[in-house]
């Protein structure tokens, strides 16, 4: 049986709770290192088809601006920051103060780049810092990569674990909005956790929560 | 031959059968293989969106999603084929995938994923004597496939490189 029929709602809660302490650590520092206010949403927990998980990024053809990384350690996971290409270009002009670069298409320039892994890492990072302090698990990020793609093909990647044994995945996504942005249409920034089928129990006992329980 | 013309829409770890005129389209293909096998005569043709390469990853969980594995996909594609009149003989496959979305410095398995799967797909297309007309597979870019059952011609997208029909 697949995981997905011993999940009830309080575990969904118990997802949704860490979404919110990683993503709203994260928010704190894209707010600072870009200097203005950044607004989390409520983060979502949902049990998703292969297919249903593309949809969430705009669809397998959208173009995006990724970063990956693996969560190792007591519980495993795949872990995505996305950006649209155009928040993207928009975050890494402000940050490396050149307003030439543009991740619309190649060549991107190095230093963009390195400024977008690093964007990644430090958002990523004090997600899955926060997330370690709250469940007192040990959680290692590894390095992290990036992508500029289409969604579907980046995603796909960190189903890899999953789907092996899986058809569908629990995802625990959080949306991050730019303060001065009017339009709630559009959503500035994903991210995406994709824990491994057997990850879900460590982390639920680590909040005293049992897998077989509700 | 039906009337007005429909793309048919392939998701990840799927498999869906079409005539001409339709066209059948799979997007976002990253270290997974859209996978196309059709008969030129009667015009049938079939694509599957392929995960991983082996069923034997699912380590024994029932039921699979045979669309899932390079393995089971073939055999389940050829098959369905078949059933729809297409003949074993002039069936031929055209490939497109199997990328490496992301540039690590480790040697896993896991990450080689998008190589293997081409591997395996060859290798079972092979096992069931059916010919490889055409591939566009490797590199490092995400790929969105249409493949037109009339012509059997298939347009692969990228982002960066425009469209190739191969």
């Amino acid at each position: 049986m697949g995981y997905e029929k011993k999940i009830s709602s309080m575990h969904l809660d118990v997802l949704k709770e860490i979404g919110n302490i990683g993503a709203g650590n994260a928010a704190t520092a894209l707010s600072v290192l870009l200097g203005k206010k950044i607004d989390m949403e409520v983060p979502t927990v949902r049990i998703v088809s292969f297919d249903e998980i593309m949809e969430l990024s705009g669809g397998a053809d959208n173009m995006v601006v990724a970063v990956y990384l693996r969560m190792e350690g007591d519980a495993n996971g795949n872990m995505f920051f996305i950006l649209p290409i155009d928040q993207g270009t928009k975050y890494i002009r402000k940050m490396i103060g050149d307003d030439t670069f543009t991740f619309s298409h190649p060549p991107y320039s190095e230093m963009g780049i390195s400024a977008m892994q690093e964007l990644g890492n430090i958002l990523i990072g004090s997600y899955l810092t926060s997330l370690s302090d709250f469940t007192g698990l040990h959680l290692v990020p590894s390095v992290p990569a990036i992508s500029i793609d289409m969604a579907g093909a980046i995603i796909s990647y960190g189903l890899l674990e999953i789907s092996q044994t899986e058809d569908c995945a629990i995802v625990i996504e959080t949306s991050l909005d730019e303060n001065s942005c009017r339009n709630p249409d559009i959503v500035n920034g994903h991210f995406f956790l994709l824990l491994d089928p057997d990850s879900f129990s460590v982390l639920f006992s680590s909040v005293g929560v049992d897998i077989d329980e509700g | 031959m039906k009337g007005s013309p429909e793309t048919i829409k392939v998701g990840i770890a799927e498999m869906k059968l079409g005539l001409a005129p339709d066209k059948i389209r799979t997007s976002g293909l990253g270290s997974c293989v859209g996978a196309v096998i059709y008969d030129p005569v009667v015009k049938v043709a079939g694509m599957v969106h392929i995960m991983l390469p082996d069923s034997a990853l699912a380590k024994g969980r029932e039921p699979i999603n045979h669309a899932k594995f390079a393995d089971t996909a073939l055999t389940k594609l050829v098959d369905a084929l078949l059933a729809q009149g297409g003949k074993k003989e002039r069936l031929k496959a055209k490939i497109a995938g199997g990328a490496q979305m992301f540039q690590f410095d480790t040697k896993s398995e896991q990450l080689r994923v998008g190589p293997r799967n081409v591997e395996a797909v060859k290798t079972v297309l092979e096992q069931l004597h059916i010919f490889l007309a055409a591939e566009d597979t490797g590199g490092n870019c995400g790929r969105t496939i249409i493949f037109d059952i009339e012509t059997s011609l298939m347009e692969v997208r990228t982002v960066n490189k425009g469209i190739a029909a191969i």
